[in-house]
């Protein structure tokens, strides 16, 4: 008997249309295939061709078809018009909305461009938003990364000249061992997990560093559940095993580190910073005629041995610290929680593949010196590391320990090893300084932010206060080249160091999850003046969806969905490249809003034009710029050089050419990206490699090469070590000159995380992770991904779990030393015994998203960030002493310790904050 | 009742690597993107933004810890969907053959015209790999996107299911395991994959690859040190060090 089938078309047409653009679900950036069916999106998937993901799409991704319709999509500008907080506004027309914020700022650029505070969390356009500040004139502005990932950024910097993530990535198609420290499911998301499948299809061995085995962790052929603020004290009992054995690559240091600097001895200002020539310059003893040489010179050979009229070098100092017994292993196996033999045997493996596993690649290539090398030679053992290690009061010191590790492997920009990404490698020197002055009526001086060298470049008065409202720059962390914006709110109320008239806001949820301390922030931005007026007189803020911090705003500007607008993913600030290509990629309107909503780079334009700032207005005050699409067309930042690398000129010239008021097209054509590809011989070594410092000229990221030693001994650090001794004319508070000796260590150094101070009482550490599923806040009410995970719990360890005799159901109480929470508990088994952690940013607040009050993210869901304050507690000085790597500044998140206390069965979380009204028109809420 | 072929000319299916697969979800919204406007109704969302949020997915990923015996807890991240098993209980249990496994590939599919929503072949399937939309009120399950894979308006390397194309990993394979010589087939025997539940006897065509052996260290040799430092102090440890340069 046959059967029979119904009949099937297995062809259906698939779409009416497809437009290639850039997705925003996360910050990875990656290239989308919209889909459109009858003028509406109907399918979302990943771009084949598209550099970062190659067609993939994480669940984030494929779920923006939800996001372009969410009922908390902001619909038009909105003045407030109930108290702050209470999310009663009226909608007004945005030249009402545009007059107003105008009204507002333009007597202060008149009069004290200080006192406009601009802060951007998303920070995917900070070539515009900080031009835009620069032009206006305040120093206070800056984007997310300080209470991001600013030490990962800052130490790679300042080490390598190129970073983790965005800066550069494993050499995934080559590398043989791939470790990652602190990595949790972002930063980034599919390139990673592409990458992961690379390894994981040929078998290369992946190990895992975390106190939480979940995701790319769980997939790790092996763990080592680390105690969390203890990665440097495990990377540099490490680094004492192979210095021990003697494993580590010396050719690689003497050439291409400042290893053979030699370090000042004498007693006084000069104590540990390089010994310099004639022209000021540091130099190598040449190890074939004992003699100085320049360390640039042909053919030298730097003696990572030399002792030059009593000066040693960088070498044997670092040498000498770690193989201090202090460092080995065993003296360092109960902090960090993992048993010395397991430091050994990391150690081990790492040494063998680097040195026995060593790949060769047949190509030749020449370093800046001269020296042709007929080949090139790798070491095949790839690191990445993120938050977990960076989100630390040492992170910054734990992040360059890191770096040390790698390069004492010589594994930074070599086959297999670790690659940096154009315009990286990118050295300190090359980076601006901070520029801080405010003149009223005129643009700041230079950007804001940057790479100091020493005191003499802290955004000091003259009165030795800090410039900048959020203090960075400034003596409690001089190296904050991201700002510091989770302190900008704090220091503003407390008018520390001034007040301000205007915050100015961008896709920040500071009034939920972007701030420590959150009630207390909600706090702030309600306080009143004696005379009534809020302590914060006034709030604008553009966002595209109705976030906890559209309650606590005046004014809003409400933005677009991502693909209902332009963007810029450029070479100028945050671009798309890989290590063997320089990419860049904008978004497009591929459908148009069907709300009063204006993209924000085109609103920001607007008010450039509307207040007259240079850069955005010609000489008879006309708009040079129509909107953003022609700000990216044809904004030139130097003669030649735009936000966007291709198609330039008549649209044949890369990298540098005119600018084509036809670029924006030809990236549609061309799939909404461009890449650059560097020459085969440019593709490793490139920081020493003269055909990649060639390329780099020619593409536009140098005037000239800028070949450059790798610091493994940060001289920069050491004046700050020596001001804090007491030596030059800029001089620290007393109060901080412990601190700055500690912390400004020139070779890395471990120190105990600061949250440790205060934590008798509070066993436990507390972490969070962002799920894969989930990003941020921005948009996470997405009803598919809600569905995936629409509250968190707090997953407790084993021996935590049996020690209170929890059982499921239960909650418990979490106390720190400056909140409590009440929330409910899950077990874990395969966590670090002493740390509990929970999912980011699930909890919301009532009312808020466009979601229901009784949803269980607001219910069941909760943060860890009302248990985190964002000063450390009160040490009897007086002094605010804020809880950030005292480097850097970045927000010390992860350095929390907290109790738990056994609950029955709750029902809501604690706190519980009043439902807030958010913004939309009332038939598109849930009421 | 509803008969099964004796014979499919292939077996299409997936190949789920569990030793690569992260739990990242991609899988899982590529899937409700795709077939929410794909094959048959759409896949409803009931309260989407409310108290209780439930909707219908075709593949969901689910993460169970194991104890091993010896050494640390381990996370493992298990897509589910339809296994298009060749003894499928889901299609002999239909009162009204709705469900049916195909004979050229071997796909299971609801002809959605003549399910009248009864549920039983939900309860019938042993993999809980069948949900029935809440709105539409007929049953919706995996259908390897029948609608893609021979779909000549797709350019011939997108005609894959969904799931396999978004996946980030590549943790997710799609071919013919009736035939031995192909990709998945081999990649199966390769790395030993394996049927869920076989003494269930539903003989499902989809394999997963088993989670390697994790946390094994055997015959890490440790470094040994250039000499004693403490007996022979760091200008020898120097010398020794140094020596090594050529």
């Amino acid at each position: 008997m046959t059967i029979r089938q119904p009949g099937l078309d297995t062809s259906p047409p698939v779409s009416d249309e497809v437009r290639r653009t850039t997705c925003y679900m996360c910050a990875c950036r990656c290239g989308i295939n919209v889909h459109l069916t009858s003028g509406k999106v109907s399918y979302i998937e990943g771009n084949r061709d598209h550099p970062v993901n190659k067609g993939v799409l994480c669940a984030k991704g494929a779920s923006g078809i939800r996001q372009i319709t969410a009922p908390s999509r902001l619909r038009a500008p909105l003045r407030r018009v109930g108290p702050r907080g209470s999310g009663a506004f009226e909608e007004i027309s945005w030249d009402e909305a545009l007059e107003l914020a105008v009204s507002w700022m333009k007597p202060l650029r008149d009069t004290a461009p200080e006192k406009l505070a601009f802060f951007t969390g998303r920070d995917q356009s900070q070539s515009l938003t900080g031009w835009w500040a620069q032009m206006f004139g305040t120093p206070n502005y800056a984007a997310h990364g300080g209470f991001c990932s600013v030490n990962m950024a800052a130490a790679g910097i300042y080490t390598i000249g190129g970073s983790f993530w965005e800066f550069g990535q494993p050499d995934w198609d080559r590398t043989k061992l791939f470790v990652m420290f602190g990595v949790a499911e972002d930063h980034d998301s599919n390139p990673i997990k592409i990458g992961l499948g690379k390894l994981k299809a040929r078998g290369a061995r992946v190990i895992g560093v975390n106190p939480i085995r979940t995701g790319y962790n769980a997939v790790a052929d092996d763990w080592l559940g680390i105690t969390p603020g203890t990665d440097g004290l495990l990377i540099l009992a490490v680094i004492h095993c192979l210095l021990e054995a003697g494993k580590v690559d010396l050719d690689y240091l003497a050439q291409w580190t400042n290893s053979a600097f030699l370090l000042d001895e004498t007693d006084g200002p000069t104590r540990g910073l390089f010994v310099r020539n004639a022209e000021s310059q540091p130099f190598v003893i040449d190890r074939r005629t004992g003699m100085p040489a320049s360390w640039d010179a042909r053919g030298v050979q730097p003696d990572l041995g030399a002792v030059w009229q009593g000066h040693r070098t960088v070498f044997r100092h670092l040498a000498e610290r770690y193989l201090s017994p202090d460092h080995a292993p065993e003296a360092v196996a109960d902090r960090v929680g993992i048993p010395a033999r397991r430091i050994r045997e990391l150690a081990a493996e790492l040494a063998r593949v680097a040195f026995d596993e060593a790949i060769v690649l047949d190509q030749p290539w020449t370093d800046f010196r001269g020296t042709v090398h007929p080949a090139m030679v790798g070491r095949p053992v790839s690191f990445h590391a993120m938050r977990g290690i960076s989100a630390h009061s040492n992170g910054f010191q734990t992040a360059r320990a890191l770096h040390l590790l790698q390069i004492l492997l010589g594994t930074v920009e070599v086959p297999g090893g670790y690659r940096m990404k154009p315009p990286y490698p990118k050295p300190m020197e090359a980076h601006p300084t901070p520029h801080f002055d405010a003149v009223p009526g005129k643009p700041l001086s230079g950007p804001h932010l940057g790479y100091v060298r020493g005191p003499d470049q802290l955004a000091l008065k003259p009165d030795g206060t800090a410039a900048r409202i959020d203090k960075a720059f400034s003596w409690e962390n001089p190296f904050s080249a991201h700002g510091m914006m989770h302190m900008v709110i704090p220091n503003a109320h407390a008018g520390d160091p001034y007040r301000i008239d205007t915050l100015f806001l961008y896709m920040a949820n500071m009034a939920w999850n972007s701030s420590m301390n959150t009630a207390a922030v909600m706090q702030m931005l309600t306080d009143r003046d004696g005379d009534g007026e809020y302590v914060i007189p006034r709030i604008i803020y553009s966002d595209a969806y109705a976030s906890e911090m559209v309650a606590y705003a005046d004014l809003i500007l409400p933005d677009t969905t991502y693909v209902e607008r332009h963007d810029c993913i450029s070479l100028l600030d945050r671009p798309i490249s890989e290590p063997g290509a320089a990419g860049d990629a904008i978004r497009w309107p591929v459908v148009e809003p069907d709300r009063d909503v204006r993209g924000f780079q085109s609103v920001l334009i607007d008010l450039g034009v509307r207040l007259g700032l240079p850069g955005f207005t010609d000489a008879d005050g006309k708009a040079m710029y129509r909107d953003y699409a022609e700000y990216i067309a044809m904004h030139q930042r130097k003669p030649g050089v735009g936000p966007l690398m291709g198609f330039r000129g008549a649209g044949e010239a890369v990298g540098r050419g005119a600018p084509n008021p036809d670029q924006i097209a030809a990236y549609i054509a061309n799939g909404g990206f461009f890449q650059a590809h560097v020459p085969p011989e440019a593709s490793y070594f490139k920081p020493w490699n003269a055909a990649y410092q060639d390329w780099a000229v020619e593409m536009g990221f140098f005037e000239s090469p800028q070949p450059y030693l790798f610091s493994v001994y940060a001289e920069p650090m050491r004046r700050f070590q020596l001001a804090a001794e007491g030596h030059g004319h800029v001089q620290p508070p007393d109060a901080l000159r412990a601190r700055i000796k500690l912390a400004m260590d020139p070779l890395p150094v471990w120190y105990a995380p600061f949250g440790d101070d205060a934590a008798t009482g509070f066993p436990l550490h507390a972490l969070t992770q962002r799920p894969m599923a989930m990003y941020h806040s921005w948009g996470s009410q997405n009803s598919w991904l809600r569905q995936i995970q629409g509250h968190n719990s707090l997953y407790l360890p084993t021996t935590v779990w049996q020690q209170h005799g929890f059982a499921d159901g239960d909650w418990a109480r979490v106390t720190s030393p400056s909140g409590m929470i009440e929330v409910p508990v899950a077990h874990m088994a395969a966590l670090n015994e002493n740390t509990v952690w929970t999912w980011n940013a699930i909890g919301k607040r009532r009312g808020a998203w466009g979601l229901a009050p009784d949803a269980p993210e607001a219910v069941k869901g909760f943060l860890l960030n009302h248990l985190i304050s964002e000063l450390l507690p009160e040490k009897g000085d007086g002094m605010r002493w804020s809880n950030s790597d005292p480097v850097t500044g970045q927000a010390a998140w992860f350095d929390l310790r907290v109790k738990v206390e056994r609950l029955g069965p709750r029902d809501q979380t604690l706190p519980s904050f009043p439902v807030i009204g958010a913004g939309g028109t009332k038939e598109d809420r849930w009421t | 009742m509803t008969r099964l072929p004796s014979h499919t000319d292939r077996k299409l299916g997936l190949v789920i690597d569990l030793d690569t697969c992260v739990g990242c979800h991609a899988c899982v919204t590529a899937c409700k993107g795709w077939n929410d406007q794909g094959y048959g109704v759409p896949l409803s969302d009931q309260d989407a933004y409310g108290a209780d949020p439930s909707g219908t997915f075709l593949n969901r990923v689910h993460s169970y810890e194991v104890q091993p015996q010896e050494g640390a807890a381990q996370i493992i991240n298990f897509p589910r969907s339809c296994l298009h098993c060749e003894d499928a209980p889901c299609v002999t249990v239909c009162p009204t053959g709705a469900s049916y496994k195909r004979v050229e590939d071997g796909i299971v599919l609801v002809n959605e015209s003549a399910c009248i929503g009864c549920g039983l072949c939900a309860w019938a399937c042993p993999y809980g790999a069948r949900e029935l939309d809440a709105e539409a009120g007929v049953m919706k399950k995996c259908t390897l996107c029948v609608d893609r894979i021979y779909n000549e308006n797709l350019p011939e390397e997108d005609r894959e299911p969904a799931c396999v194309r978004t996946c980030p990993t590549g943790a997710r394979h799609f071919g013919d395991l009736g035939d031995p010589d192909s990709d998945v087939s081999r990649l199966v025997a390769a790395r030993e994959g394996f049927a869920l539940m076989p003494e269930l006897r539903t003989r499902p065509v989809n394999r997963y690859l088993p989670p390697r052996r994790k946390d094994a260290r055997e015959d890490v040799s440790l470094l040994a040190p250039l000499l004693d430092l403490e007996a022979r102090g760091f200008a020898a440890w120097l010398d020794r060090m140094l020596g090594k340069m050529g």
